[in-house]
């Protein structure tokens, strides 16, 4: 399966005289799960900017779901999801609201719109919620709902920035099952995350520290070349060497 | 553009779901015109006015009398000489004095003529102006009565009218056209930067940017319900004060319709403004009302006049907006002038927006990067 979703190629992003992405290199293929981790400031979110079309790259080459970062962006934008750790639905607007806006926004038909809707509402078992106001539901569900806006126009792509912040276990334990789902579809899933339990689920994950990649494999692999347990460890090894 | 219209849909759904958003679009401009309206009564019961009659025959006492009694007024006393005007105005109940001056029966029986000084307490401009013109008629009406069928009234007295305090009265009180300015620009600067904002403050602006929504498309769809609804709101405001108060429009409605939406047109682009500067909704309504309505009720010319302010205020106020449109809105709804007398503030309006456009542009440039 030699479809790569995201090449990046020596990408380096500046802000002035500050490098935030400092020559990183890496492809994700279709349908992989692939973990992007690194401490606060070790320059994810610039790198998740660019490859989701909001920011450009100063130089480099970086291709996402075929279209080149620098030129079409407006193509990249129509082929990915994305979903935020802040919460990215309405909260005053229904279920059933909040999904024909962003069917809407990714120009999907009314048609199509209505068939996922009801497709969705009972995969959730969410009937019941259609016509409530999302303030109304339980935070878990509210994640849950906003994973599958984020994937209801099928993307090639779908971005996730800590997705899972500030939810419990079980929902956690349930939101990645929705994840393996929609991966097994083929659809790319990109996550960062501060949840060192969470990585251990990546096909690959990738460690960045001060820019730089300085990790990148299964998560298997890191362990054994890293001689340690958990990716957790892992982690601290690779981000604080001198503890 | 369907994908436009839909964003735009969820846009009135926010304010139509909020009552408070509602309140401050429909509710707060009706009370503003309610409160203004009736604090400036045009209605006039029970002002007390004293008399000080230097002649005192039977003419002058009828006149005081048909005055007194016309329902408008109360008599506060007769007053003695001149000395005692200031006085009886010092205490407060009195609004008007009026003088007849000495031999005034037979003035006006020998001559035809005799002079009435109807002196008002200037402090309170509006009730001065209103109880000299009461009075003034009610003399009218006296003349005519005195001359009787006969065509050719050789019979006249003259009111002559006096404001104590206050003499020129420079400043009707012209609070629809104030009210009008100061409201719009309010609620659309307060409003768009507001709800800019929130969608920054909770996170949904991120994942609008990373749609294939443009950044302008976002921006437009957020501003056109407001504008929308703000146009709305100036036709409300004048139908009412034109059935509550009788406020009519002298000139040309479409004009004012017109400017009115270059007024709503550049408040909008201010409010952008404020939210390419602010990062929490907190920071956006401090900046509108405080940034905002002060200045506007203050120094725009909506209460004091422009004239009257030190040299200094003048210049501050040159950048206020509102002093501008003030100036438009009350040519053509008071004077009823057109476009030929207002194209300088117009212009000058329309190079605010283009301002305005310009600064919010550059500053979201510089958060995208």
């Amino acid at each position: 399966m030699e479809n790569k979703v995201i090449i990046v190629k020596n990408l380096v992003k500046k802000f002035g005289n500050f490098v935030a992405n400092d020559n990183l290199n890496f492809e994700v293929s279709g349908g992989e799960i692939f973990g992007f981790l690194g401490a606060n400031g070790a320059g994810k979110t610039t790198a998740l900017r660019i490859l989701s079309g909001l920011s450009k790259p100063s130089s480099g080459e970086v291709s996402v779901a075929g279209y080149d970062a620098y030129k079409q962006t407006e193509l990249i934008k129509k082929n990915i999801g994305y979903m935020c750790q802040k919460f990215s639905l309405y909260e005053d607007l229904t279920v059933r609201e909040n999904i024909i806006l962003y069917g809407g926004i990714y120009g999907m038909s009314k048609s199509l719109i209505r068939e996922r809707l009801t497709e969705l509402l009972s995969k959730l078992r969410f009937r019941e919620y259609e016509n409530r106001i999302i303030a109304d539901l339980p935070l878990g569900l509210r994640q849950k709902l906003a994973f599958s806006v984020a994937v209801l126009h099928e993307p090639r792509i779908v971005f996730l920035d800590e997705p899972t912040g500030g939810v419990d276990p079980v929902t956690r334990r349930q939101f990645w099952e929705m994840i393996y789902e929609t991966a097994s579809r083929g659809i790319t899933v990109f996550v960062t995350t501060h949840y060192m339990d969470e990585a251990e689920y990546c096909d690959r994950i990738s460690i960045m520290n001060e820019g730089k990649i300085v990790a990148l494999d299964t998560p298997a692999n890191l362990k054994k070349q890293y001689n340690a347990s958990s990716v957790e460890e892992v982690f601290i090894k690779i981000a604080r060497p001198n503890l | 553009m369907k994908k436009f219209l839909g964003f735009v849909k969820k846009e009135f759904l926010h304010i139509f779901r909020d009552y408070r958003t509602l309140f401050i679009l429909f509710g707060i401009p009706a009370a503003q015109i309610l409160i203004f309206g009736f604090a400036v009564s045009t209605d006039i019961k029970n002002a007390g006015v004293a008399v000080l009659d230097l002649s005192h025959d039977e003419i002058t006492r009828q006149l005081s009398e048909k005055i007194i009694s016309s329902g408008f007024f109360k008599s506060t006393g007769s007053l003695l000489n001149y000395n005692d005007i200031d006085r009886t105005f010092k205490k407060g109940k009195t609004k008007a004095v009026i003088v007849f001056e000495k031999d005034f029966g037979q003035k006006l029986i020998n001559e035809g003529n005799a002079s009435l000084n109807i002196i008002a307490d200037g402090s309170e401009p509006n009730t001065a102006t209103l109880v000299t013109n009461y009075i003034t008629a009610i003399v009218r009406d006296f003349n005519s009565e005195l001359a009787g069928p006969a065509p050719n009234n050789s019979v006249r007295i003259k009111p002559e009218v006096k404001m104590f305090y206050n003499p020129n009265l420079k400043s009707p009180f012209m609070f629809v056209p104030g009210v009008i300015t100061l409201i719009l620009i309010l609620i659309c600067a307060l409003m768009t930067s507001v709800t800019i904002t929130r969608e920054k403050e909770f996170g949904t602006m991120e994942v609008l940017l990373v749609s294939p929504l443009r950044p302008v498309q976002i921006i437009l769809g957020k501003v056109m319900p407001y504008f929308i609804l703000s146009f709305i709101n100036v036709i409300l405001i004048l139908i009412l004060s034109w059935f509550v108060f009788g406020l009519p429009v002298k000139g040309s409605m479409a004009l004012l319709l017109a400017e009115s939406m270059l007024y709503i047109l550049m408040s909008l682009t201010l409010g952008i403004l404020i939210s390419t500067v602010s990062s929490t909704m907190q920071q956006a309504i401090f900046i509108s009302l405080i940034g905002l309505m002060l200045p506007t009720v203050l120094l725009s010319g909506f209460i004091f006049p422009i004239e009257n302010m030190p040299k200094v205020y003048d210049y501050v106020s040159m950048i206020l907006p509102p002093r501008y449109f003030i100036v438009i809105i009350k040519n053509i709804m008071i004077k009823g002038t057109g476009i030929l007398y207002i194209w300088k503030e117009t212009l000058i309006l329309i190079a605010m927006t283009v301002i305005f456009v310009g600064l919010s542009v550059r500053n979201f440039k510089i958060r995208l990067e």
